[in-house]
């Protein structure tokens, strides 16, 4: 079996960065994702991101994953693609991986081979970053092909350019619907709609701008009726909402579409965790049921680490933070230290506080609060 | 329909091509994409038929997490398309209920 000091699941912005820390201190680190390539969803923001200088504003997602990439190169980081852990027990993670022999991939672009086969990894430490998933939206037919979540559009044309449909309609006006909308655009879509059912668009206006002067109207207090179709979307049925969210009847309108995205928000992606036994609360400010985890990001079960979106739902750049922080403390927990870490870790934790500040974000600053709060009460102690 | 040309990415990078069979029907995919966007490109949006009601699904969330688009390849079912390359002259079913036997 396979032994190292750290293994680290997910090869996203969390996960990588984590993974950074933990070799640059002399943990002998592996890195499994179950895709393709890694990157996470770096690979598909084709963006600006907002924000300060220090967390890469004005920089494509897909640049930030690049020079994510070098990083971990430089750094002697081993990325094992295509291989999916499946169980975690005593400190055994069980993975699935198309490999040959026990070799490892190093940053690949390429999937290795077709044959898939099962291996063990003995690992002193772990790093959960399993990133999050996309919250589905029900309403009649709401399960034809077709409707699709507004990541799954933006993986399709961005990573593998295909565009999924022609005439598209998006639920959801945050940052996410707003965004996808006009990458829908950049790809030869045409958006039909943009519908919100709050009376407020959620993103930011510089994103609502641009789809608002290519000409696609944003309905604010609209929701979605129905979708229907021969066996995949053909139709969707649009109403006004009033202010207690009830449908205003003869409000309805029916749009020609053969595709919808939905952008309703994301949850962590915990099911991992909770397989290895990591207790988990439910928190609706990071977006769903969440491993509880302390300061130092781990979580109730001794060992076990998480950063990223599997400790709440936020953005890239708090994920580069968290990776680190995790990286850096499950190091620690391993007498593997370097000299400044202390004042390392507390520059992380000042700039994951700046992250988490100001109208949008305060909430977040909030329910983390909460959370490593629990976590402070309920985690093995140092 | 694919992204040949794009404002950010520029042009469709030239990769080597592969051949899918798709119930029965040759596909042209691009080495390294995932069954899910070489059936996508094709026009194909019903991946499976679910057990009870038999009703159609495709794509979800296109990262491996949901399972919705699960079909048959080369004879193994429930195999997440969207995660899983394609390779030269595998064979991909559209899926009823569990798949072979597991009715």
């Amino acid at each position: 079996m396979r032994e190292v000091d750290l293994a680290v699941v997910g090869a996203g912005p969390a996960g990588l960065t984590a993974a950074i820390e933990g070799t640059k201190r002399g943990c002998r680190t592996v890195v499994l994702d179950m895709n393709p390539r890694p990157g996470g969803q770096l690979i598909k923001q084709i963006h600006k991101f907002f924000g300060s200088r220090e967390h890469r504003a004005g920089t494509r997602g897909i640049e930030i994953a690049d020079s994510l990439f070098h990083e971990a190169a430089s750094a002697g980081v081993e990325v094992m693609v295509e291989a999916e852990v499946y169980a975690i027990h005593d400190s055994t993670l069980e993975v699935v991986a198309q490999t040959n022999e026990d070799s490892l991939v190093l940053l690949s672009e390429e999937a290795t081979t077709s044959r898939s086969r099962p291996l063990s990894i003995a690992a002193r430490r772990i790093i959960l970053a399993t990133g999050g998933a996309e919250n589905a939206l029900n309403f009649a037919g709401w399960t034809l092909p077709g409707i699709m979540g507004a990541g799954a559009a933006q993986t399709m044309i961005n990573l593998w350019r295909v565009l999924p449909g022609k005439k598209i309609l998006m639920v959801g006006a945050g940052n996410v619907g707003l965004i996808i909308s006009y990458q829908l655009i950049q790809a030869g879509g045409e958006m039909v709609a943009v519908i919100e059912a709050t009376s407020r668009i959620g993103g930011y206006g510089v994103h609502a701008a641009k789809i608002s002067r290519a000409g696609v109207p944003i309905l604010t207090s609209h929701t979605i009726v129905s979708a229907s179709g021969e066996s995949r979307v053909e139709r969707a049925v649009i109403a006004k909402v009033d202010a207690s969210w009830r449908i205003v009847s003869g409000s309805e309108q029916e749009l020609e579409v053969d595709t919808i995205c939905i952008a309703v928000g994301l949850h962590p992606n915990a099911r991992l965790a909770s397989l290895a036994g990591c207790e988990l609360c439910y928190s609706p400010g990071l977006g769903g049921w969440v491993p509880i985890h302390n300061s130092r990001m781990e979580t109730t079960v001794s060992g076990i680490y998480i950063a990223g979106d599997l400790s709440g739902v936020e953005e890239a750049s708090t994920a580069l933070e968290e990776g680190r922080l995790a990286g850096i403390c499950a190091a620690a927990s391993l007498g593997k230290e370097r000299a400044g870490d202390h004042d390392e870790i507390k520059a992380i934790e000042g700039r994951l506080l700046g992250l988490r500040s100001g109208p949008f974000c305060q909430h977040r600053q909030d329910a983390k609060q909460e959370l490593i709060g629990i976590g402070e009460a309920q985690c093995p102690k140092q | 329909m694919r992204v040949v040309h794009h404002p950010i990415l520029g042009d469709l990078p030239k990769v080597q091509q592969v051949r899918i069979w798709v119930d029965g029907k040759e596909i042209t995919a691009r080495k390294g994409e995932p069954i899910a966007a070489a059936i996508a490109a094709a026009g194909i949006k019903i991946h499976r038929y679910t057990t009870k009601r038999e009703e159609p699904r495709g794509v979800f969330c296109s990262i491996g997490q949901c399972t919705d688009c699960v079909m048959i390849v080369n004879g193994v079912p429930n195999v997440r398309t969207c995660i899983t390359p394609v390779t030269e002259g595998i064979t991909v079913e559209t899926q009823h209920g569990a798949g072979r036997g597991g009715r």
